[in-house]
């Protein structure tokens, strides 16, 4: 039974992953390049919600109500002011500036904030501790349980919006010939900067469930952006499902490698990864 | 009416100067064809109107306003329209994705494109990297009427297709000639080009050569302007 809760609820910290990683996927899927200021982005999200709901007295939930559209045009202006001057440089230029981002994020973070680890678990109440027990050794967390529905929601949100709607059909058409896209009238720049914004919102809401579930602090973006991106790349990169699949399989990994031992966690998450990239898909990711 | 109007237009790709000092107009409703030999500078030509390739100098005007720095996508919205040479399809959406993707206002439509275009109905959910060549070319033009345009640019509309697909793709063009569209057509097949256009500009390592009315015009006096020298008998 160890083992099923352990798969159980690396399903649920799958959710997370692929809530991370679904921003970094589609900004990957539409403009090919991978933003490395993903995870500190995400991680400034949760610091605006923590602020609403200290300075307010709010649920992190309610709090994010006012964050996410700040995020949003955040990650608009983030592209029309720094990601489109990059991308002319080149595919080297936008992975070197949004490293850069991800530095300028983190030292702001820690001037504003300084470097205390934070957490939004207690505001969130008992959704953040209570858990329906199944039995002695299996159990499902409200907030693993939520974290997973949230994830699903939104990435069957994004391969609607991506399959659905116009706005969809010109991302598409923009990831895969920008030129031609123009020349039917799709002004690629626009669609970069609401994809962007998009990404950048999925990520405020992945770095807010983070806050919730465990603790943050103003150098905790990087490793979430390993996960992410790991997630990414175990599902097939610029693959909306497959970000879903990734992440869980990278959760599942995870816990049962904490099953064998604690320090085994985070390793069978990395050799997962890497058996995927050794594999002939991840060849082809790397080529 | 004068739609297109190109005054000492200049194009280069690095140092290669592929269009040099072009100058011609367009009367609304008017079918040209621009002949030449590969490398004569007609695509970079066609893409400078579209937008797609930066002119190194010289005016566009169309419908009297000076497209200078207008990007492509701003172009369309004005009114033109490019069918790029290879037909550059969106290989991942399918057929009825590709047309609604560059849909305007206008009296082209779904509807109305596929009564002009009816073997593309059975299609429609088909993955454009899933037709044939002529199915592409017809998806193509197809999907540059989607756009409303008042001025259809054509590049290399013939090119890598089967005779029954040219027929076909002809037709087309003939049916968008009926309807009073202008069109300015890259075409490498000269009885083609002077059959369908009314007039032919031909191009000669970026520079016009000849610049004709269709009706009348000897093929001596084409091969002339297309290699630069005359046909010894």
């Amino acid at each position: 039974m160890t083992w099923v809760n352990a798969i159980l609820q690396g399903i649920f910290l799958g959710g997370l992953y692929a809530l991370f990683a679904c921003g970094l996927s589609l900004i990957f899927g539409v403009m090919r390049i991978i933003n490395l200021a993903h995870g500190d982005l995400a991680v400034l999200g949760a610091f605006l919600v923590w602020s609403v709901t200290v300075t307010a007295g709010a649920d992190p939930f309610v709090a994010l109500l006012p964050v996410l559209p700040v995020m949003l045009v955040l990650g608009y202006l983030l592209h029309r002011t720094v990601l489109a001057r990059s991308l002319r440089g080149g595919p080297l230029t936008p992975l070197l500036t949004t490293f850069g981002l991800a530095i300028v994020i983190q030292n702001g973070l820690l001037q504003a904030y300084s470097p205390d680890v934070r957490s939004l678990g207690g505001a969130a109440g008992g959704l953040a501790t209570g858990s329906w027990r199944l039995t002695d050794q299996l159990s499902v967390s409200y907030l693993g349980l939520l974290v997973l529905v949230v994830a699903v929601l939104v990435l069957g949100g994004l391969h609607l919006l991506l399959r659905r709607t116009r706005f969809g059909r010109e991302m598409r058409a923009t990831a895969q010939d920008p030129d031609t896209a123009a020349l039917v009238g799709i002004p690629a720049q626009s669609v970069y900067a609401k994809a962007t914004a998009i990404a950048v919102a999925t990520a405020t809401l992945a770095g807010v469930f983070l806050a919730v579930r465990s603790t943050f602090d103003a150098s905790s973006g990087p490793t979430q952006l390993i996960f992410a991106f790991e997630a990414v790349v175990i599902g097939g990169l610029g693959s909306i499902w497959g970000t879903l699949t990734g992440g869980i399989v990278l959760g599942v990994a995870q816990t049962l490698g904490a099953t064998v031992d604690p320090q085994y966690s985070i390793l069978a998450g990395h050799l997962v990864f890497l058996a995927v990239l050794a594999s002939p898909r991840g060849r082809a990711v790397i080529r | 009416m004068t739609l297109l109007r190109v005054t000492g237009l200049h194009a280069r790709h690095g140092l290669l100067a592929a269009v040099r000092g072009v100058s011609f107009d367009v009367d609304e409703g008017e079918v040209v064809a621009l002949i030449g030999a590969n490398g004569a500078g007609k695509t970079t030509l066609l893409r400078t109107i579209a937008g797609a390739h930066p002119a190194a100098g010289g005016v566009i005007a169309y419908a009297g306003k000076d497209l200078e720095g207008l990007p492509a996508h701003r172009r369309v919205a004005l009114g033109i329209a490019l069918v790029p040479e290879g037909r550059r399809l969106f290989p991942e959406l399918t057929v009825r994705e590709n047309l609604t993707v560059a849909g305007r206002p206008g009296r082209w439509q779904l509807e109305t494109v596929l009564d002009a275009f009816p073997r593309l109905r059975p299609l429609l959910d088909r993955p454009a990297a899933k037709l044939s060549g002529g199915q592409q070319q017809a998806t193509a033009i197809a999907r540059s009427l989607m756009t409303n345009p008042r001025l259809l640019l054509v590049d290399e509309v013939s090119l890598g297709l089967s005779p029954q697909a040219v027929d076909e793709v002809y037709d087309m063009i003939a049916t968008l000639r009926g309807l009073g569209t202008t069109l300015v057509l890259v075409e490498q097949d000269l009885g083609r080009a002077l059959a369908v256009a009314g007039r032919v500009i031909c191009l000669l390592e970026g520079r016009i050569t000849l610049e004709a009315p269709a009706a009348g015009l000897t093929r001596d006096r084409v091969v002339q302007a297309y290699f630069g020298f005359a046909r010894t008998p």
